[in-house]
């Protein structure tokens, strides 16, 4: 399943990056060590943190996006960053339990 | 391979922003070279975890990666206060990050379980007031 799949559903705008990257499985989390542990290569992160440490943590565990919840926004600094290293990041209002719920409800089993 | 391949960089430990960037170079070397993702995964781990406690408790230090046929190897290298406890900084959840570094997303305690769990060889030489010196291995 593609990103691009998921941004309406979760009402999430592209910052920046490739909406087309597949995705397999979902991390939630803020605290980085268990982040950067714990994500997966083609996870969706989902967090509330949005300094530029999140960009260090995805840029080395390379996840498909990471999902900002809550509206957080990412500084000028930190999307040029992400750009940089080729991190796609997505903006939603919605709470991180509200994505997972609605993860869960389109994508089923197939993640 | 004839010669190990040898990184140097310098950390700087004033600067959050830059926290990683090490261990991002390398990660991205590791990759131009083609090595198993997952070997390329735990030297990330444990790299980046040694780089940022570095930057959080000792003003920063120096890092080198050697890679050879056999193994990665990684030693930091600071002169911060050294680690009074080691057996307590082995534990999970212990941190002594202050309140303005946990709510960038640090302080998480796991900075040296994680280093130890993705690495097959966790030395720390350290001396309190004089500095720490860890020294990791990944084996290929």
């Amino acid at each position: 399943m593609k990103v691009n799949d998921i941004c309406g559903k979760i009402e999430a705008v592209l910052v920046c990056g490739n909406a087309e990257n597949e995705f397999c499985g979902v991390y939630v989390g803020d605290l980085l060590s268990r982040a950067m542990s714990r994500v997966e290569s083609g996870n969706l992160w989902v967090t509330i943190m949005s300094n530029v440490n999140v960009v260090a943590v995805a840029t080395l565990t390379d996840p498909a996006a990471v999902i900002l919840a809550e509206d957080v926004k990412l500084g000028e600094e930190e999307i040029a960053k992400a750009r940089e290293n080729g991190i796609t990041v997505l903006s939603t209002p919605l709470s991180a339990y509200e994505i997972c719920t609605k993860l869960c409800s389109v994508t089923e089993k197939e993640i | 391979m004839s010669e190990n391949l040898k990184f140097h960089f310098d950390i700087d430990g004033s600067d959050f922003s830059s926290a990683g960037a090490a261990s991002v170079m390398v990660k991205k070397k590791l990759r131009q070279l083609s090595y198993d993702p997952e070997i390329i995964r735990k030297v990330s781990i444990a790299m980046y975890e040694g780089e940022i406690n570095m930057v959080i408790h000792a003003n920063g230090g120096t890092a080198d990666v050697e890679v050879s046929d056999e193994e990665i190897t990684i030693v930091l290298r600071d002169k911060g206060p050294g680690i009074p406890d080691i057996e307590l900084a082995m534990q999970a959840g212990y941190s002594t990050a202050h309140d303005n570094i946990r709510n960038l997303g640090f302080g998480a305690g796991m900075g040296f379980p994680n280093m130890k769990k993705y690495t097959d060889y966790l030395n720390i030489d350290t001396v309190v007031g004089e500095g720490t010196t860890v020294t990791m291995k990944v084996m290929l």
